[in-house]
């Protein structure tokens, strides 16, 4: 992957960006529905809040290296967004099927109300939400570089920057996963009363993994806004929510590692299936969501990974006993 | 010896039904306090409302002198209470291993972690099946994995609902050594039961429950010989 840009053209390193961009929505889903039993059908919200949070803040703050600040202070925006709602679901109960519901109202209320600020009344200080023709014009990622100049984080920068945060993204949720914590939410995926009565408070436990999977949408949106310096309600909507669901059930929900790799090859697929025509990539990925349900639950890419592994351990006994 | 466990005036309704109705219980510590009655006597409500997993609709629960009565059940838990469920609940889908580490992790030390471990599997005689998945022991199996994952809380209460269920003679009888054993190790033991050959093993108080309320208590041979509990609950095949 970091050889990628050297043998790459300039778009194909870009698009290749933008696509890995919405992974980290991807792996937090990841996290909150396979490894704690959380099916969010909302994480387009948080992406939203990353979006148009880091849109907004780099149009006011000027952009240069106060874009950076600006993505901080993004992420703090979906964090603090989804501790409030996780607050009012979790400690509520709502569980099971209506935390996907609620979830799924919170993306769609959301994208109803940004579609509806066309007017120029619907400012925050120079941001112009502008509707459905979304917003534009903020600047991308730049750090402030030695002699007055500016390192725009663009093309391949931008690529090598979200190739680095991705690895440093999965590698701390490996760590997660693999630590007590992970432990617990695996407990309380499995058996919330159970892991209650062995004296963990799963109601915290929860809440602070759906903020962990929340910030990790609203990074891909302010990551998706710094790279195309556009956001749009469309991407908060419906068929826009329905997508991260069908990237980590096909890839196999309770594996990150199926995750990382699965969620980037269907975005490709979807895109070069997109370029000939839309409504057969939305087919297509209805038809995905149904095969995995219907023939690998546990998702294909984790389905394939275990096969080869049988096929390659009865070899290997095979060429032992010979 | 001090009152180490104290319901009072307890009950629970479930709309129109009152499954339990106003006990008053008692545990001294270090007491193996045995609670019996037909089924539908409340005694499984009565387990659930001691550790939280229900809410009273009247009446207070103290455990070591400070009132439980609000706590959801992981700060009871926290307290020192821990109890094995009626039906086997263990994490099913995960190895059995696991299924102890999860217990075990909340106040052990990561470095002694793996021998504790060990010591536990060996316990409950599951080393050889630790890296099973938990739902697919047998069913006597899966009690003793249970009983293992509340003892890995080290607790100053143990709360064991039926815990001999689907054990077999020799099974059961174990199960009450181990119970003995580790009473004698400090541990308090409240239990429901309907084996009475386990309940005379292991007994210290008995309590009988009976339509929610509290019917007779006292020894264990107070209660066998006890003509009014034979008549609702243990036959004439128990008396003394």
């Amino acid at each position: 992957m970091l050889v990628y840009p050297a043998f790459a053209d300039s778009y194909s390193v870009g698009n290749t960006a933008y696509l890995l961009a919405w992974v980290f929505m991807a792996l937090g889903l990841c996290l909150l529905w396979g490894y704690a039993g959380m099916l969010s059908f909302g994480q387009t919200f948080f992406f939203g809040i990353g979006g148009y949070g880091y849109g907004v803040l780099a149009l006011n703050f000027g952009g240069g290296g106060m874009t950076f600040v600006a993505l901080i202070l993004a992420l703090a925006l979906a964090a603090l967004a989804a501790v409030i709602l996780g607050y009012f679901m979790i400690w509520g109960r709502i569980g099971g099927v209506f935390f996907g519901i609620v979830t799924l109202s919170a993306t769609l209320v959301l994208a109803f109300f940004l579609g509806q600020t066309a007017g120029p009344e619907w400012k925050i200080g120079n941001a112009r939400l502008n509707g459905f023709n979304g917003m534009k014009g903020m600047d991308p990622l730049t750090l402030p570089w030695f002699g007055g100049s500016q390192v725009y984080f663009e093309g391949t920068y931008l690529y090598y920057l979200i190739v680095a945060l991705l690895v440093i993204v999965y590698l701390l949720l490996r760590m997660l996963v693999n630590s007590r914590f992970g432990n617990v939410i695996v407990a309380i995926r499995e058996d919330p009363q159970r892991a209650e009565l062995l004296g963990y408070d799963v109601r915290k436990y929860q809440l602070v993994t759906f903020v962990i999977g929340s910030v990790l949408a609203g990074m891909s949106g302010a990551v998706y806004c710094s790279w195309g310096q556009f956001i749009a309600p469309s991407s908060i909507g419906l068929p826009a929510a329905a997508m991260p669901i069908v990237w980590v059930a096909f890839s196999g929900r309770s594996d990150l590692t199926a995750v990382l790799v699965g969620a980037y090859f269907i975005l490709y697929f979807f895109q070069m299936i997109t370029v000939q025509s839309q409504q057969a990539a939305l087919v297509l990925m209805g038809a995905m969501m149904l095969g995995t349900v219907m023939i690998a639950p546990q998702g294909f890419f984790v389905g394939i990974t275990r096969w080869i592994g049988g096929v390659l351990a009865r070899r290997k006994a095979a060429q032992a006993k010979g | 010896m001090a009152e180490f466990l104290q319901a009072t005036g307890v009950a629970k309704t479930f709309g129109g039904l009152s499954a339990v109705a106003g006990v008053d219980l008692s545990v001294d510590e270090g007491d193996i306090h045995c609670l019996i009655g037909p089924n539908g006597a409340g005694k499984s409500t009565f387990f659930k409302l001691i550790v939280g997993t229900y809410a009273p609709s009247a009446g207070t629960i103290a455990f070591r002198g400070e009132n439980i009565t609000g706590m959801p059940s992981s700060a009871r838990v926290r307290r020192g209470m821990s109890i094995k469920m009626q039906t086997p609940s263990v994490f099913r889908e995960l190895p059995v291993r696991q299924n102890i580490q999860i217990a075990l992790q909340h106040h052990v030390a990561k470095t002694d972690l793996p021998k504790e471990e060990e010591r536990l599997l060996a316990l409950m005689e599951l080393s050889a099946d630790a890296d099973k998945l938990a739902g697919t022991l047998a069913h006597g199996q899966q009690q003793w994995l249970e009983i293992g994952m509340a003892l890995a809380l080290k607790p100053k209460l143990l709360l064991l609902d039926e815990p001999t269920a689907g054990m077999s003679t020799e099974e059961t009888f174990r199960t009450g050594e181990l119970i003995k054993s580790l009473n004698a190790e400090g541990m308090t033991v409240l239990v429901v039961e309907h084996d009475m050959a386990f309940i005379r093993q292991v007994a210290t108080r008995v309590t009988v429950l009976h339509f929610g309320k509290v019917f007779a208590r006292g020894s264990i041979g107070e209660i066998i010989s006890d003509p009014r509990v034979a008549e609702i609950y243990l036959g004439k095949t128990h008396a003394a």
